[in-house]
């Protein structure tokens, strides 16, 4: 469990982060950071084909390395209960079975776990693994998504029919027309800290983990239904999340594997993946071929939006994403239409990676806005306020709150939009051409359901306690400075504990929901806490005995009578007076109907100014203002920061982030970070991270939106609209790497 | 990683015999390429001789010699000590940009330069060791020379090996006509010309250079030359930093009244071994310091370049490298 506590001095609007001092000292624990008495060490031995059959495991000399303590793999494996009885220990995204590791000889992709080594050292087991010999029979391998989009299929869900609003393919009926095809290549999520799992069993049924993932209630109930364990058998924790993106949104075959081998050598085993398996064990944002088809009228106004995509999965799950959903709310429209549908390859299962479907989506859209900007002869900006939609167009619903303009002129301003020669290849620096360019998105602003436990203690103190993690947007912080304002309490005074599945449930960190979801559940038991010391306030002996509970005043650790401030009981001798030492309250708190009679989203949007070297075609992103609409703004630096980091992650897929794979062995070759590129510190400007900060009055009772997925969804976008306004040339196929510009 | 022996040696000579007696050891000295591949099970020894201990870090004025009045830097020199020394900063202005182009600062603090100049070709397939490399283990054949080859070579690949060598400074070294000092068990000194002392992979592209097994890089020394105001190390790469080149040109340019009186040109991220641009190199001579001159330079010398299947980019950037190198060279080396 960790627990964060403000330190700060008085805080003024902004808390600092409450682990920022453990984070930055490095007193803060990942989990692979922890050392047990007596632990061992697991490495995983991978597939070296792409398809095919294991023939044979040969295990001997592996078997007879120093410090071997077991090897695990098919042959020998121990029954997995939940996966004889279709138990799902990572439940599919839509359709298939989960992987389950070490069941039989069947090989689905390059660098699937095929055998686990456990030895007394991490050396000796990284040797021993070397040692292990597999013979294949190898079948013949479809890893590439050119070449087999005819095998491309509508994933079975309802929710990925083709979609058809007023009359389909419209666009070819316009005036203007705009059809343009856009590539994203693999991306991997590549956070900071690897994937990592120790776990160590007690007896027969009770099983401790120390666990990289974005949920610890979500790992907790794969680690049961796989082992067939009672939800109080299963403790996982969670300290720090080392950056997550969406690789720790499942419960992957490692760590059933890491489970497994501790069960087996009834030892503590440690389990941490590679980087390069990084690239193949932990999901990916999958390859996406789209195309855009636009129709307008001479003025700018859409008639037709046609948005078709074909993405990847692997053979034995179905992964989707809302790849297309974005074209069917983001302008009004009274044509649209979408196509969605995915190949299965032989490779790994793809998962969400930051701002999943939209990101993807967004990038393809509002680069075809933009061209179709030029087409027409209007602001790319003009274009869309044009095109707003002032309702949603899919449900017909009023929207709970939107200030995408507002955050559309907030932008322009900081970035000088007006400036700007709009004449493409028309501006320069120098050696350089100088280029601006926006692109928009949102993201549906969900709320999720939580449970909080708020414990007052006779020191006048606050506890509260909720099972999430935190992958790095502050999540304690957050809670923090809700607490603080509702319960009315001093953040130093306020500890917030979380990162332990026996904690009440809270939710699964992704898709943006966090302080929406858990921050109402702080808010709620905040007030139920209030309400009970109301209840004993008032009938008690005090002060205020016999005031009504609407007249009393809770603020800075007093209650007080709002007419008359100087009757005031301090928190902690209410406390005092029920005679125990702590007052206990826990609620549950989660979304009403307010999603019926409203559409609730989250809106961004991004403006960038490049420079492009004239000779070498290298991209420097030299500004960046990202402006958003997430509700009211908890925390204006944490928000901030959670905003740049979508910012770096969108510079990534503009410029540099792709995952090469050699068709021919369906293997990557630049599985590591020397070679996959993400962006680094002289990669990244400064960048304004501004907000409109208006509390949605609908989503839930404290009026934010979520903040994370949009920081990224249309960024890839405005950096290739930059990249044309600079040059005249547009690139289709991400990421914009030097090469490209020169033709 | 596989076990292995390590020995440690106090002395050139001790280390040599070290070396010379077992044909599976390694020298260890920064460490930063050697064990990264140790780890990945490409590189397999069973001992590690370690010469950290040697004294061959200083950075000294040459004073007699052949190359009397340049400046000799030592073998286990780090790399980040190199290029702030101040002679190098003052006399080889192009030795420190292009080592300060290279890898990472903490990288650069620990690699040696001796160890730069042998440092392993960072190609994907000489990576994984499940794939085929005729580098790695001959006669497996080269997984790039059909596969992913964009990174790789576009001068003097042979059908068993189109990797790259991946140093900038030793790109820098090539154009400052350095000269490689090694000394063996015999305690002979072998001084090897630096365009000498990498190979082209040809028939044997297991072997990266002319060092023999057994031999020690004792120092490097690079003459005296009178362009230090006008020389520059472009590297273009896919991102700011941390990244390994597309292409990189080390220029300079020294004048005779407003002539060209001589140009030093080397290429880097192109070829087996930094790739130096005599041909380029021979035209400038003598003629006027004009871009058009630069442009028919550089495309005299990518002439002889053949691309491959995802890098004849490298052709079109490398021309312009050239001509944008060889412009700031002669605006005194600043971008």
């Amino acid at each position: 469990m960790a627990t964060h506590q403000y330190l700060g001095g008085q805080p003024d609007e902004a808390l600092d982060r409450v682990d920022g001092r453990q984070k930055v000292t490095g007193a803060a624990k990942y989990s692979v950071d922890d050392i047990l008495p007596g632990l061992t060490y697991a490495v995983l031995v991978e597939s070296t084909i792409a398809k095919g059959h294991i023939k044979k495991i040969d295990t001997k000399k592996a078997q007879s390395a120093p410090g071997v303590l077991a090897i695990i793999y098919h042959g020998n494996a121990p029954a997995i209960p939940g996966y004889e009885t279709g138990g799902n220990p990572a439940k599919p995204p839509t359709g298939g079975e989960p992987f389950r590791v070490f069941q039989n000889t069947q090989i689905y992709f390059a660098g699937q776990p095929i055998a686990i080594v456990i030895a007394d050292t991490y050396e000796r087991a990284i040797y021993a693994a070397t040692l292990v010999e597999t013979e294949y029979n190898k079948d013949d391998q479809r890893t590439d998504i050119e070449g087999n989009k005819d095998k491309a299929v509508v994933p079975k869900g309802p929710r990925y029919a083709d979609y058809i609003r007023g009359e389909a393919d419209a666009y070819k009926n316009s005036v203007i027309k705009i059809e343009a095809e856009y590539i994203i290549p693999v991306e991997v999520h590549n956070p900071m800290e690897l994937h990592a799992t120790t776990a160590f069993w007690d007896g027969e049924d009770k099983v401790t983990v120390f666990d990289k993932t974005q949920g610890v209630k979500s790992t907790q109930r794969s680690i049961m239904d796989a082992f067939k364990l009672k939800e109080q058998n299963v403790q996982v924790n969670t300290d720090f999340v080392g950056g997550g993106f969406g690789s720790g949104l499942r419960t992957w075959p490692h760590v059933i594997a890491a489970v497994l081998a501790a069960k087996k050598i009834n030892k503590p085993v440690k389990l941490v993946l590679t980087r390069p398996q990084m690239f193949t064990m932990v999901g990916y944002r999958p390859y996406s071929w789209q195309k855009i088809s636009l129709g307008a009228t001479r003025d700018g106004v859409l008639t037709g939006l046609t948005h078709e995509a074909i993405s990847e999965t692997s053979t034995y799950e179905e992964f989707t994403d809302r790849t297309v959903d974005i074209s069917k709310v983001m302008y009004a429209c009274p044509n649209v239409n979408t196509r969605y549908k995915i190949v299965a390859l032989d490779k790994s299962t793809p998962t969400w990676m930051r701002g999943p479907g939209e990101a993807t989506g967004a990038y393809a859209l509002e680069c075809a806005i933009d061209e179709l900007s030029y087409a027409v002869n209007l602001d790319p900006l003009e274009l869309r306020i044009r095109n707003h939609a002032d309702v949603d167009p899919v449900r017909n619903l009023p929207w709970s709150s939107k200030y995408l303009k507002e955050c559309y002129q907030k932008g322009a301003e900081a970035i000088g939009w007006n400036k700007r020669n709009p004449k493409p290849n028309s501006m320069q620096e120098g050696e350089w051409q100088l280029g601006y360019g926006m692109g928009a998105g949102n993201f549906n602003a969900n709320r999720g359901r939580a449970t909080v436990k708020a414990t007052l203690l006779a020191d006048g103190s606050l506890v509260l306690q909720s099972a999430v993690s935190d992958s790095g947007p502050g999540t304690a912080t957050t809670m923090t400075s809700i607490a603080s304002n509702v319960f009315g309490l001093s953040p130093g005074k306020i500890t917030f504990e979380l990162g332990d599945s026996s904690l009440p449930p809270g939710p699964t960190q992704g898709g943006s929901t966090t302080t929406s979801t858990l921050g109402s559940a702080v808010h709620d038991v905040c007030v139920a806490l209030q309400q009970k010391m109301a209840e004993l306030v008032t009938i008690q002996g005090s002060l205020l005995q016999g005031a009504k509970p609407e007249n009393l005043h809770f603020e800075k650790g007093y209650i007080t009578l709002k007419t008359d401030a100087s009757k005031k009981v301090a928190y902690a001798d209410v406390v005092k007076q029920t005679g125990s030492s702590q007052l206990e309250v826990t609620k549950d708190s989660q979304a009403g109907d307010e999603r019926n009679k409203y559409s609730i989203y989250s809106f961004a949007v991004h403006f960038v100014q490049v420079q492009v070297h004239r000779l070498t075609g290298v991209v420097r992103i030299k500004k960046v203002v990202t402006v958003a609409d997430a509700g009211k703004i908890i925390n204006e630096k944490t928000a901030a920061s959670q905003l740049m980091g979508g910012v770096v992650s969108g510079i990534g897929m503009a410029l540099m982030e792709d995952a090469v794979m050699d068709h021919r062995f369906g293997r990557y070759v630049n599985n590591n970070l020397a070679d996959y590129h993400v962006p680094v510190s002289a990669d990244v400007p400064d960048i304004k991270a501004l907000f409109i900060d208006k509390p949605d009055p609908f989503i839930n009772p404290i009026g934010s939106k979520g903040l994370g997925e949009i920081a990224n969804v249309g960024f890839a976008a405005a950096v290739a609209n930059a990249v044309y306004h600079a040059t005249g040339k547009r690139i289709r196929t991400l990421p914009i790497t030097p090469d490209k510009l020169l033709r | 990683m596989r076990p292995f022996k390590y020995s440690a040696s106090t002395t050139i000579n001790s280390a040599a015999q070290l070396l010379s007696a077992n044909p599976n050891a390694r020298i260890l000295a920064g460490g930063t390429n050697i064990l990264d591949l140790m780890k990945e099970d490409v590189e397999r020894p069973d001992e590690l001789v370690d010469i950290n201990r040697l004294n061959l870090s200083v950075v000294k004025p040459i004073t007699e010699g052949v190359n009397k009045g340049g400046i000799s830097i030592g073998g286990l020199g780090k790399n980040a000590e190199t290029a702030n020394h101040p002679l190098i900063r003052q006399n080889f202005p192009l030795l420190t940009q292009a080592i300060l182009a290279g890898a990472s600062a903490q990288i650069r603090n620990m690699a040696t330069n001796g160890g730069n100049l042998n440092q392993r070709t960072r190609c994907p397939y000489f990576y994984e060791v499940s794939m085929p490399c005729n580098k790695r283990e001959p006669g497996t054949g080269c997984g790039a020379r059909e596969g992913i080859n964009r990174m790789h070579a576009i001068f003097g690949w042979s059908e068993s090996c189109v990797a790259v060598h991946p140093s900038d400074m030793c790109v820098a070294l090539a154009a400052l006509d350095a000269v490689v000092k090694v000394q063996g068990s015999s305690g002979k000194v072998r001084s090897i010309p630096f365009a000498e002392y990498h190979r082209l992979p040809g028939e044997m592209p297991e072997k990266d250079n002319t060092l023999q097994h057994g031999e020690v890089v004792t120092s490097i020394e690079i003459p005296k030359n009178n362009f230090a105001s006008k020389s520059y190390y472009l590297k273009v790469r896919d991102r700011a930093s941390y990244a390994f080149a597309l292409v990189s040109v080390a220029a300079a340019i020294e004048m005779n009244g407003s002539g060209i009186k001589q140009a030093w040109l080397a290429l880097g991220g192109v070829a087996h071994k930094p790739w130096r641009a005599f041909e380029a190199e021979r035209f400038l001579a003598g003629k006027a310091a004009t871009a058009d001159n630069f442009r028919q330079a550089a495309e005299m010398e990518m002439k002889q370049a053949k691309a491959l299947e995802h890098n004849g980019f490298k052709i079109e950037l490398g021309t312009r490298a050239i001509v944008l190198a060889l412009t700031r060279a002669m605006n005194g080396g600043t971008a």
